[in-house]
């Protein structure tokens, strides 16, 4: 049930909200709202009652394993959710003095510092409230820094084909037409294909690394070199940090500008679909392009450095600073982990994505790039079970729900026909990953002896498969009341 | 070793199955040269009762004041239920719903969400959200130009957030899309409509219309909405969701109603928290649908007819539509969505207009008791709403220290934004104020003010 069928005219909440209604309405009548809004008309205790279910209809980090590739779904320490709530951190309005902020400005001056450190780069601005907000930060500073070397030939961006979806419609969002360029089997860019892309309408490569396809990206430091010969710069999306942390810095590889995702290396909550934040860090060549506001340090006190104290910033994205409360969540993960903590992420996450595909492998499942190491995750390809049997990645995704477990991405990178991109993160214990592997098992069992069932999964879920197919076609995107 | 459950036994027996003696040696595809990450300006790692400690401190540094800021943010009580349900596990550690059946509960929590959006803005659809009020904007206006067949020109009051301005700006600029700014009458703080006149030749994708507007001052939103129809211009309505309790929608706007509504759903049950995480919202009618950025959640059946919800039209989405989407996002601000819902549920539609009746009721007290103290007198003779501007006859940003020193936040210099409002602040008093609130604002006022003369 919908909560507005819980609805009953009048009914109120009568602890919320003040408990008359004021004296006057002095708003001018033809500028005063007339109808009621349909919000629920519901008891305090139906509306916790609601919610609190729906909640239970959820599969999440807390929950459930959930090795969704590219999304690094780690435990979210409870203690960077208690401690970022604090009254008055959650209390401080945007635009209060700074000398009443102190506090909360040490802590965004640590995290910068500690992205400099992480990212290898020369200035880092916290403003960019997720991961597509950074490219669009990234990109557009790659434009200002052609526009003030007055360069303005530059009208393309190489992506591969790799790439997240993000990137290519970034770079058409920023202005730019998208070169894409082929991944060879190997799994890294093709190279011959990168150098007869690079010219003088080149403005920049994003490139992804480890890429998307879970391998690391061995000539790199190439096609650096190629790029930046050519006069275009390079855009780092680091979506996939957390196989490299500690190991490999983005600055030392080369890239002029990085986006991390704090809530996939960094642990913030993926909250049903954000917030996130995306910090970005510049090397010496877009430095004067960073967008405001940055937190400084002089002489003991923090302050917001802004647009007059960086002329040359592309300027600003976010009404306030970001996504504040979602940086304090980060600021207090990494403190829990201290460096040498740090350290260990990639090499726990490395750990279990080369354990589980070694394991996979060993059951019959056949791995896309069977000669590379994982990175932190890795792709399965179903394409031969498929065509032998029918049964497809999405049909598997849907019996791991039945089996309790959260399925791992499906059919993205688009590059592998029928793929399962598996990132187990570095949380999860060697019996989860056992558990996990005995299930995948199950259903390759299940598929020699009952492909029928397989293709009709979920059964065990509180719904059966549901049909977006209509979703789309009889579009029912808000509840009417009945008559 | 945080978070990290892998003991010696578990390390060796991976390692066996993997066929590597080490783990250095599954980084043995990257080359040696690159491998320069070590971290060196990280602290050692501190234990949970440690950096609660640390934050304590620091939280505790930075205090409690009585504020009257609003400004685009606003402190309004948030019910206890909303952010025990929201920080659940099952919505805090949950995913993007991508595989609809094991996330249900996110999906219908969106639907509902988006049925009480449409409502409360007038507009036929809503999506998921968007980052916030500001960012927004700049997609309503990347929207008005995909949809309007000619024009590249957004025209924009200098009424609006000049923040969300600025945003729109650095945005809409990558794809030379060209921002017009009209001035607003400093009598009235209003758009001056006589000024719209001068572009009355000329084409524009959207109209941006405030309401209140950043002065908290009611625009003329019928007059508006119709000027740009008649030139076959989109109206796009910024607003604040609390104030449409009380305040027409977008959607019964002049003639035909905005076409898309944007803003801020901080006031929605988000604490102020230094700036975010918050929420952007957009509606819009019905013939926009398609070309609206961000996630949408559709009604749909099972395979057994059961009622069910579903990320829908994904064909205007990066990751499937790639280089041909309508806008980059992906992670939107599901969580804060999800507290949004929770809090609009425990308000119902008389809490909502209580809410806001009592932050403008406040708010008129506050300013009709501000005008008695010498030398404060209103800048603009306009109807407001929740906010007003204040204008001293000293030095106003000396009475705002004299004012943070009392442990009062008096407002906003409206000269950091507009440098011909000199010595003005912009005050908002939420239902959170009691009377003592604003008796104790008024007597520092009269202090600070008195220091100053």
């Amino acid at each position: 049930m919908l909560i507005f069928e819980h609805s009953r005219k009048n009914r109120r909440n009568y602890s919320q909200a003040p408990a008359t209604r004021p004296a006057k309405n002095d708003i001018p009548d033809h500028l005063k709202r007339k109808s009621i809004p349909l919000l629920p008309e519901v008891s305090e205790m139906d509306t916790v009652r609601h919610y609190t279910r729906l909640s239970q209809k959820n599969f999440s980090i807390d929950t459930e394993f959930y090795p969704l590739g590219s999304c690094t779904m780690k435990y979210n320490p409870r203690a960077c959710n208690s401690l970022a709530m604090l009254p008055q951190f959650l209390s401080r309005h945007p635009l209060a003095p700074e000398d009443t902020g102190q506090g909360f400005l040490a802590c965004m001056y640590d995290l910068q510092e500690i992205l400099k450190d992480v990212t290898g780069m020369a200035a880092v601005s916290l403003t960019s409230m997720a991961g597509a907000q950074g490219e669009l930060i990234g990109i557009t500073m790659i434009r200002a820094y052609h526009e003030a070397h007055g360069d303005t030939e530059r009208t393309e961006i190489i992506i591969p084909d790799a790439a997240h979806g993000t990137n290519p419609a970034t770079a058409v969002m920023c202005g730019y037409k998208v070169i894409e360029i082929p991944t060879n089997r190997d799994g890294d860019v093709d190279m011959d294909a990168l150098k007869a892309a690079v010219g003088p309408k080149t403005a920049g490569l994003m490139l992804t690394n480890p890429s998307t396809l879970g391998v690391f990206e061995k000539k790199v430091a190439e096609m650096s070199r190629i790029v930046h010969a050519a006069g275009g710069l390079l855009y780092y999306d680091g979506a996939n940090l957390n196989a490299v942390l500690g190991k490999v810095k983005p600055g030392d590889m080369g890239f002029d500008v990085i986006h991390m995702n704090l809530h996939k290396t960094f642990s913030t909550p993926h909250g049903g679909g954000g917030p996130g934040a995306a910090p970005v860090g510049v090397g010496e060549r877009l430095l004067p392009y960073l967008p405001v506001p940055i937190v400084a340090h002089e002489q003991g006190v923090y302050r917001w450095l802004t647009e007059k104290d960086r002329p040359q910033t592309i300027g600003r994205l976010s009404a306030h600073m970001g996504n504040a409360g979602v940086l304090l969540r980060a600021y207090i993960y990494v403190r829990l982990l201290g460096a040498e903590g740090m350290h260990r992420i990639s090499e726990y996450a490395t750990l279990n994505a080369n354990y589980l595909m070694a394991e996979l492998r060993k059951l019959g499942f056949e791995i896309a790039y069977p000669n590379r190491r994982a990175s932190h995750e890795f792709i399965v390809t179903m394409k031969e079970i498929k065509d032998r049997t029918g049964v497809t990645a999405m049909n598997l995704a849907k019996r791991l729900l039945d089996k309790g477990f959260h399925a791992p991405t499906t059919y993205f990178p688009l590059l592998v026909p029928e793929c399962l991109l598996i990132e187990p993160a570095e949380t999860e214990s060697k019996e989860t990953l056992d558990r996990f592997v005995a299930a995948m098992k199950e259903i390759l069992d299940e598929i020699a002896t009952q492909p029928d069932m397989i293709k009709a999964a979920p059964h065990d879920m509180p719904l059966r498969k549901i049909d977006d197919v209509k979703a789309a076609r009889e579009l029912d995107l808000v509840w009417e009341p009945a008559g | 070793m945080p978070f990290i459950p892998h003991t010696e036994e578990d390390v060796a027996e991976m390692l066996a199955s993997i066929g590597a003696r080490s783990i250095d040696e599954l980084f043995d595809e990257i080359p040696a040269e690159l491998k320069t990450g070590k971290l060196t300006q990280v602290p050692p790692g501190l234990s949970e009762m440690e950096i609660s400690r640390l934050m304590y401190e620091r939280a505790q540094q930075d205090g409690f004041y009585l504020s009257f800021i609003g400004a685009g943010a606003y402190e309004h009580h948030i019910p206890a239920a909303v952010w025990q349900i929201t920080t659940r596990g099952e919505f805090y550690s949950s995913y993007t719903p991508y595989q609809a059946e094991a996330s249900q509960g996110t999906l219908q929590l969106l639907y509902e969400y988006q049925t009480m959006m449409a409502s409360l803005t007038g507009m036929d659809v809503s999506n998921a959200s968007l980052y916030d009020g500001a960012s927004a904007l700049a997609e309503a206006a990347l929207m008005a130009v995909r949809q309007h067949r000619t024009s590249r020109r957004i025209l924009v009051p200098q009424t609006v957030h000049p923040v969300y301005r600025s945003v729109m700006r650095t945005i809409v600029r990558n794809q030379a899309i060209e921002v017009v700014e009209v001035p607003y009458d400093p009598a009235t703080g209003q758009v001056a409509i006589d000024k719209l006149d001068q572009f009355a030749q000329e084409e524009f994708a959207a109209l941006i219309i405030p309401q209140p507007n950043f002065f908290g001052v009611l625009e003329q939103v019928d007059a508006l909405t119709d000027w740009a129809h008649d030139k076959q211009s989109l109206a796009v309505a910024v607003v604040n969701p609390v104030s449409l309790a009380m305040l027409k929608p977008p959607g019964e706007w002049g003639r035909r109603g905005a076409d898309i509504a944007v803003g801020e759903g901080q006031p929605l049950g988000i604490p102020l928290s230094s700036g975010g995480p918050y929420f952007g919202f957009m509606t819009c009618k019905q013939e926009l649908v398609r070309q609206m950025p961000g996630r949408i959640i559709g009604r749909t059946t099972d395979l057994e007819g059961k009622e069910g919800f579903a990320l829908t039209l994904q064909a205007r989405e990066q990751h499937i539509r790639r280089s041909k989407a309508t806008s980059n996002i992906c992670t939107n601000q599901g969580l804060m969505v999800t507290a949004a819902t929770i809090y609009m549920s425990l308000l119902g539609p008389e809490g909502l207009y209580r809410v806001a009746a009592y932050s403008h009721a406040n708010t008129v007290a506050l300013v009709e008791q501000l005008e008695k103290l010498p030398g404060v007198k209103k800048a603009f003779h306009s109807p407001f709403f929740h906010e007003a501007a204040l204008q001293l006859s000293v030095p106003a940003d000396k009475v705002l220290n004299g004012l943070k020193a009392q442990g009062v936040l008096g407002g906003v210099l409206l000269e950091n934004y507009y440098p011909d409002l000199k010595n003005t602040l912009l005050i908002c008093a939420t239902e959170t104020k009691t009377v003592e609130d604003l008796d104790k604002y008024t007597e520092v006022l009269r202090q600070a003010l008195a220091a100053s003369a």
